[in-house]
């Protein structure tokens, strides 16, 4: 019997590689996510920002107790940055008002169990920023549907201060004259699920302030900036078409059929694609290489199922935005799709036999 | 009362059910895992491991009573094929029941043979040909390198040569 | 059949491959040029373990540039001829410029300055009037391989058993740096064609397709102007698309014909044979000039070569005087490799000889070719299969690779695996891919005569177990009971061998 195992062999051809490594590739995501980012800070006030500050640092901090208790090679695996990435994506998803241990318990969680329990980096099963968000989300319901009002243009509206911001998420209280009764507000996703399941009509909901043109006030704003972020990503080859096309169509075939057969109670596909997380899931989440399937058509497939999924879940769950729940749910199927997905090789295929 | 009876009484009859089954299918299973264990083996039917053959050897460890790293010939590599399809340890080579190397061949010299016929009985795969009082001579393409016709040689004319690469 | 050439000039764009910095213009500055004559040569005989060759001269023979002075067993009638005029000094294992640090078994020649020709080296012409097997035969004769790097006899190639409908003349050099077979067909299309159509004759076919790539556009156009000047029927010039690896004999099937040549196939499945445009070139010379193959056409290009250009070589000549004609090194710290950067290797020395397979020679600087990086886990981006031209999944083979799982390897077809290197090309991980492959496509040669031998042992044994079994059984049935059946088998056993009785003595 001979031995068939292989280690990395020595010098070998190809003498000239790309330039583009996994830590330029994570350095990418996060500047394509800055036009969003500065969009939700002008809606939203500088809440995100403190999240993002306090994700990612949980993050390193984890990803390094984390690598130095497998005995892996600190630099080589923090220098990748996917950690920051899961950090800012986690931070991304959670309320602009969020308590700071809240996130920081959410990024260990994400970090910890959902990356590092896998065996790290490139061996995660679930996405590691959908997992820490619906560990919150399951443990803390209260706290992360707790959404500020957006800033509008036409009505006399102040935003939470830095300050304020600051202190809620370190102390988890407002500053006197502040309630967080008063100033809180349900996202649209939030309110259209509520107010429809009180028997009221699409119409007569979105005569709330909260929502704009298509989904909710401001959040179409930062859509667009989101996906505008996702074209770049697109254009430089980082990520590819499959999983952003699977996703939005799913979503907004199910919704296009649903609103034609009752606009009363089903909302328009509008509002699906430009409310709540679906097109930073389409270009952001669902396109994380690691838990999704490896192949072209693997990926439509989970595209779809993410995207249908989440249609469902909004529409007949009992939580209002079903993308985590959904990536999580297509992250489960991937070994099956990518099983099932296989190209034929070349001068294997039928007319070849 | 009523309800724990019944209750009783379907746990009984399942219970029955599950005996009746594992009675009478646990041979076809058993018999199945066993070729499933011998496909892994090398076949040098070297019996090193202390079996008359692989397929024994195969049957002993499914029935518990060998453990997994005893074949020599096939070394790590069998171990773990052994290991991951029956979910036990990989240990390393029990190298009391000899050292892995690498393939070889039986070689006899025919001008020493004297045509006794006493390897030919003991090759487990048949690989010598031969009759007594005849020189023999090894066939290279069935020949396992089990070193089983080292001892009964009388005039040690067999020589263990490492197999050619590609043969 | 007639679709491949109306593929110029919109090529069909194929969803694999990668596109690469081409740095052709490099050694594109000026034309071919003529290598002065070396002063030693060393001439392989065992260039590939598959086809030894047995010289037929011996130390301290005086030879002449053309004369055979080897010749390859079998019926073939392959031979090796003399690259120069000189002195045979040994023939000895020397290092040879082939993967894997092999040394093969060289004539070395010492040259005496001059270049007189054996007499056999006489223009062929007309070859229309030499039958098929006389075309094969002269070919054979004058040591004529594949110039494009896998060796295989010209000769051979061209006795084809099957019929073949299409001849393609593969001129789409996708790799990086090359450019000897463009300049040829730049400055040589007539001898491409040329030979072209006397491997047609020599095949029995009546279609060739030259293949170019889209972004030769002038080799495309003396191709052209060269055709129109000729009356050769049947032959005529298609584009594809500018895609490493657009040149690679399946992909470039693919790409002209849109059929796939089957895994563990050949081009002669589908009626098709592929020919090197410089073998074209070979073959042309040998029928116009008399010149048996004894040179070949390098790139010697590169940041760190003085003057990098197309340099007509003779076989065996040492690169360091290849360098020397090129201008030298123009710096100290410079790495050498054989091949483009993307299939190539790395050589540790200069003293190694320029090989039927030398299409290309990088002299280059330490900042021209990626340093080794470290590997990094792979994240399963997918850009390998997404780029593989085998429509592999190196993601997946990886980790059966590494798991040294050669039924998984198997399962995924790790043979179809054409080494190109796109996957490691591509890997944001820096995982080395192409080489994993390469040795599991070795170690699956054994695994599957592991496999047979063992079925086969496994049968054996079992025979061997019944018949004991019966034995024993016999023998407890009580063998005294019946001793003349015992005797009688006996009997019949050396009946059967014809020989003597065993009471004899």
């Amino acid at each position: 019997m001979t031995d068939h195992r292989s280690a990395s062999p020595g010098p070998h051809a190809p003498h000239i590689r790309t330039p583009v490594g996994v830590a330029l590739i994570m350095r990418r995501v996060l500047y394509a996510l800055a036009p969003a980012l500065v969009a939700y800070v002008w809606f939203f006030g500088f809440g995100i920002v403190f999240n993002i500050i306090i994700a990612v640092v949980a993050a390193l901090v984890t990803e390094t107790v984390c690598l130095r208790v497998r005995g892996q090679e600190l630099p080589v695996f923090l220098g990748d940055y996917s950690a920051v990435v899961t950090g800012v994506l986690l931070a991304f998803a959670l309320p602009p008002l969020t308590p700071w241990w809240i996130t920081a318990l959410g990024s260990v969680f994400a970090i910890a169990v959902a990356k590092q329990a896998y065996g790290g980096v490139g061996n995660n099963l679930f996405n590691p920023a959908m997992a820490g968000y619906v560990a919150l989300l399951v443990s803390f319901p209260e706290q992360l549907t707790n959404w500020l009002p957006p800033r509008m243009g036409d009505l006399d509206y102040e935003p939470l201060s830095l300050l304020a911001s600051l202190q809620f998420t370190l102390t988890g209280a407002l500053p006197a004259g502040f309630s967080l009764d008063a100033i809180a507000r349900a996202t649209p996703l939030d309110l259209m699920q509520n107010e429809l399941g009180q028997m009221r009509t699409v119409e007569e909901i979105r005569g709330s302030f909260l929502f704009g043109d298509f989904g909710g006030r401001g959040w179409e704003w930062i859509g667009n900036f989101i996906a505008l972020g996702g074209f770049w990503l697109l254009t430089r080859g980082i990520i590819r078409w499959h999983i952003p096309v699977g996703v939005l169509s799913g979503l907004l075939v199910c919704a296009t059929v649903f609103f034609l057969i009752d606009s009363g109670i089903h909302p328009s596909p509008g509002f699906h694609l430009f409310s709540g997380g679906a097109l930073l899931c389409a270009f952001f989440i669902a396109t994380d290489p690691v838990s999704a399937p490896s192949t072209e058509r693997g990926r439509l497939i989970f595209g779809v199922g993410i995207g249908v999924l989440t249609y469902v879940i909004r529409s007949w769950g009992s939580y209002p935005d079903g993308i985590a729940f959904a990536v999580l749910l297509m992250n489960l199927a991937v070994p099956l799709i990518d099983r099932y997905t296989q190209p034929t090789v070349y001068g294997t295929g039928a007319s070849n036999r | 009362m009523l309800a724990v009876v019944v209750l009783a009484g379907l746990a009984g009859l399942a219970g029955a059910g599950l005996l009746f089954a594992a009675g009478r299918l646990r041979t076809d299973a058993t018999a199945q895992v066993v070729n499933q264990v011998d496909e892994l083996l090398p076949q040098s039917q070297c019996a090193q491991c202390g079996y008359p053959g692989c397929r024994p050897y195969a049957a002993a460890i499914v029935a518990g009573e060998a453990p997994i790293n005893r074949c020599a010939p096939g070394g790590d590599s069998t171990i773990q094929a052994l290991s991951h399809l029956l979910q036990r340890e990989a240990l390393p080579l029990d190298t009391r029941f000899g050292e892995h190397q690498p393939a070889q061949l039986a070689l006899i010299d025919e001008a020493l043979c004297i045509g006794c016929a006493r390897c030919l009985e003991v090759c487990p795969v048949d690989a010598i040909i031969g009759a007594p009082r005849f020189m023999h001579t090894v066939l290279q393409d069935a020949c396992t390198g089990c070193e089983l016709c080292l001892p009964p040689c009388p005039v040690d004319c067999i020589d263990l040569v490492p197999r050619p690469p590609d043969s | 059949m007639s679709a491949p050439l109306s593929y110029d000039p919109q090529p069909p764009r194929p969803a694999w491959g990668v596109r690469v910095e081409p740095h052709k213009a490099l050694s594109m500055g000026q034309g071919i040029r003529i290598a002065p004559l070396p002063r030693q040569v060393r001439v392989p005989l065992d260039l590939t373990a598959m086809r030894v060759a047995e010289a037929i001269v011996a130390p301290g023979d005086s030879i002449l540039t053309g004369q055979v002075i080897a010749r390859f067993p079998g019926p073939g009638g392959n031979a090796i001829c003399a690259p120069v005029t000189g002195r045979v000094r040994d023939i000895a294992p020397c290092p040879v410029p082939v993967a894997g640090n092999y040394q093969a078994r060289c004539i070395s020649i010492d040259t005496a300055g001059e270049d007189r020709w054996s007499e056999d080296c006489k223009p062929l012409e007309p070859a229309g009037s030499l039958s098929r097997e006389n075309l094969q035969a002269r070919i054979a004769r004058a040591g004529i391989v594949g110039l494009g790097g896998a060796l295989f006899p010209t000769a051979d190639k061209l006795r084809t058993r099957t019929p073949v409908n299409l001849l393609i003349l593969n001129g789409a050099e996708c790799e990086p740096y090359i450019t000897c077979d463009e300049m040829l067909m730049r400055d040589r299309p007539e001898r491409v064609i040329h030979g072209a159509a006397i491997m047609l004759r020599a095949l029995g076919a009546r279609q060739a397709v030259i293949a170019v790539e889209s972004d030769m556009p002038e080799a495309r156009l003396a191709l052209k102007a060269a055709l129109a000047e000729t009356d050769e029927p049947g032959i005529g010039v298609a584009v594809v698309t500018a895609k490493y690896p657009a040149g690679g004999e399946r992909q470039l099937i693919e790409l002209l014909t849109g059929q796939e040549v089957p895994l563990g196939g050949l081009p002669g499945d589908l009626g098709i044979v592929c020919q090197n445009v410089a073998t074209a070139a070979a073959v042309s010379d040998l029928f116009r000039q008399g010149r048996p193959l004894i040179s070949r056409i390098v790139t010697v290009t590169g940041n760190g070569i003085g003057q990098p250009g197309n340099f007509e070589v003779r076989l065996g000549t040492p690169l360091r005087e290849l360098i020397a004609a090129a201008g030298g090194y123009a710096q100290p710290d410079c790495q050498l490799y054989m091949g483009g950067p993307m299939m190539g290797i790395a050589l540790d020395s200069d003293e190694l000889p320029v090989t039927e397979a030398s299409n290309c020679l990088i002299v280059s600087t330490p900042e021209e070719m990626a340093a080794p990086r470290p590997e990094f886990p792979c994240i399963r981006c997918g850009e390998c299969s997404r780029v593989c031209p085998a429509r592999l999944m190196p993601q997946d083979l990886l980790i059966a690779c590494m798991a040294g799982d050669a039924e998984r390897q198997a399962a995924l077809q790790v043979d179809a695996c054409i080494e190109c290197g796109c996957c490691d090309y591509v890997c944001p991980s820096q995982i080395a891919l192409t080489a994993r492959f390469v040795q599991a496509k070795a170690q699956q040669r054994h695994w599957r005569l592991d496999q047979a031998r063992a079925a086969e042992a496994r049968e054996r044994s079992d025979a061997h177990a019944r018949r004991q079994a019966e034995r024993a059984a016999q023998y407890a049935d009580g063998p005294k009971a019946d001793p003349a059946s015992g005797e009688q088998a006996m009997k019949d056993l050396m009946a059967r061998l014809g020989q003597r009785d065993p009471t004899d003595d």
